[in-house]
């Protein structure tokens, strides 16, 4: 009897913890997961962050109005012309500047191609956490493309800072047009190559339909807003229902799914980047004729109050709170980041998945730590 | 429902409710010692039915620190602002609402992190960003950190 009872225990499984990161290759860039294993089955992870954490909100009560802009493109920088964006309509909104509709145009235009951007990316990335490292090429052949175009007309690759409180910092360069015309032509023809490369891809599917699933009542719960809300039904697209900038001149789907789980929010990202591609068709040969930047003082002062500016970043809602004293630095500054929201929630998700399905969890979330860690 | 249908809606639920029509959104502060059952009624009301908390904020002022609330309603499409202070500043304390908004769990800890507001009930109060040995909390005002802050 004794015997089997020892053969019983030596079955039994304990549960013990492991860390993911801070360095591991798939949390791109340095997040810790604690992560409660019973085998590979995850009981819990417990998210610790803050590795790079800067307290930009720290410095922008420091900063002028111009100069924090450029902090905020060291956030999310795969989304850095929209981040800019918010700030600058922020302050414009609270001065109550009306930007010439170039501005509008050309920065709707230039958040388009961020958005391609980081899509790009994420697809790269997205294939490699799952083992196929030919979707890295392609996805960073197509975004150099898009690199360039930024090259160009804003000076910089990745840290654009094309944004200024009033419009934007230089016109656009001369061949802005034809280049985006170019890449866009080049790249409908390249979605599609993405879609037989992992979209229908047996293995790829395999691992991604119904994994880490994410209901609607919990994705408003905790917050998750951007295309993974979206894949889980939550209507959050900022684009449209506060439209800011050009958007509410354009034409565009606002992309919602209802299965929730990894595969839905891959084809959710798809989906936009076909979206994206439509507001830009529309917009680019339509730039009105007119100044690049309004008016506006050299040193900003906004008025006392409170100012909330909320944008759609390639990763969801993104939001900057100003409480401004009439000082020239605000009073208090919050940013709501998606990607910090969009984390806490990985518990709930994963919990109960397997090991090597936290991976693709983790890539569909579309992490980027510094806009977690701020 | 717009701010005027609100602020009247509101002002029948509790006693000393401060109310005031931003450019934006209607601010409404709550007494701290109100916070949870308002908090929770503004969820769960069908006419309000704020189930989305899209941020959540620690403000430090001279005499108080203040946690702001901004709601949305994925039904009705309505956002306001909540506010509640807290009582002085050297033990400030508000209740959690993490049991209502889950996604404010992560929230309260960066505001207890970083401004030293304490959530009653908090099921995991700890420091978020910040190492656990920290001394102080970075965002007030009065915090000075010769080492880790240049001054400009």
């Amino acid at each position: 009897m004794s015997e089997i009872k020892d053969e019983v225990e030596l079955l039994n499984t304990q549960e013990y913890f492991i860390n993911m990161g801070p360095q591991h290759p798939s949390t791109h860039g340095v997040l810790r997961l604690v992560l409660t294993i019973d085998g590979e089955i995850i009981r819990k992870i417990e998210p610790h962050i803050g590795y790079i954490h800067r307290s930009i909100e720290k410095m922008c009560e420091k900063d002028s109005y111009r100069q924090m802009v450029h902090l905020t493109d060291r956030m999310d920088y795969l989304s850095c012309h929209i981040n800019n964006e918010a700030v600058c309509l922020a302050v414009e909104n609270a001065l109550q500047v009306e930007v010439p509709e170039r501005v509008k145009v050309i920065r709707t235009l230039v958040a388009e191609l961020n958005r391609l951007s980081s899509h790009q990316l994420w697809w790269g990335v997205m294939g490699m956490d799952l083992g196929a490292i030919t979707s890295i090429f392609y996805g960073f052949r197509d975004r150099e493309m898009i690199n360039d175009i930024f090259e160009e007309t804003c000076g910089a690759r990745l840290t654009m800072n094309y944004n200024v409180p009033g419009g934007v910092m230089f016109d656009i360069h001369p061949n802005f047009q034809k280049r985006t015309k170019e890449f866009v032509k080049h790249f409908k023809t390249k979605i599609p190559e993405y879609d037989t490369l992992l979209s229908d891809n047996p293995i790829f599917r395999a691992r991604t339909e119904g994994i880490g699933i994410l209901s609607k009542e919990d994705a408003i719960a905790y917050g998750v807003s951007g295309p993974s809300g979206r894949a889980s039904g939550f209507a959050c697209d900022i684009r449209k229902r506060i439209p800011y900038s050009a958007y509410p001149k354009v034409e565009f789907k606002e992309i919602l799914m209802t299965e929730g789980d990894c595969f839905a929010r891959y084809k959710a990202r798809i989906l936009e980047m076909w979206e994206s591609l439509h507001i830009i068709e529309q917009l680019i040969d339509n730039i009105p004729e007119g100044e690049f930047q309004a008016p506006t003082k050299q040193v900003i002062k906004l008025p006392k109050g409170e100012f909330y500016q909320r944008v759609e970043t390639a990763r969801g809602d993104f939001g900057v709170y100003i409480i401004s004293d009439g000082n020239k630095s605000p009073y208090r500054l919050k940013f709501r980041s998606p990607g910090f929201s969009n984390l806490f929630v990985l518990d709930k998700v994963a919990a109960g998945c397997k090991l090597a399905d936290l991976i693709a969890i983790m890539s569909t979330f579309d992490y980027v730590i510094p806009d977690i860690d701020r | 429902m717009d701010n005027e249908g609100l602020k009247n809606l509101l002002h029948t639920w509790t006693e000393g409710l401060e109310t005031e029509e931003g450019p934006q959104y209607l601010n409404v502060r709550v007494p701290a010692a109100a916070l949870h059952a308002f908090a929770q009624r503004l969820k769960t009301d069908p006419d309000t039915s704020f189930d989305y908390l899209f941020c959540l904020t620690g403000v430090d002022w001279p005499e108080y620190l203040e946690v702001v609330y901004h709601l949305e309603s994925t039904a009705h499409g309505h956002k306001m602002v909540l506010r509640a202070r807290t009582e002085g500043r050297t033990d400030p304390r508000l209740d959690t609402v993490c049991d209502i908004w889950p996604t404010a769990d992560a929230h309260e800890r960066e505001a207890y992190d970083l401004f030293g507001i304490r959530c009653n009930n908090h099921p995991d109060l700890r420091r978020l960003l910040l190492t656990d040995d920290w001394e102080g909390y970075p965002l007030r005002k009065d915090y000075i950190d010769e080492i880790n802050i240049v001054e400009l």
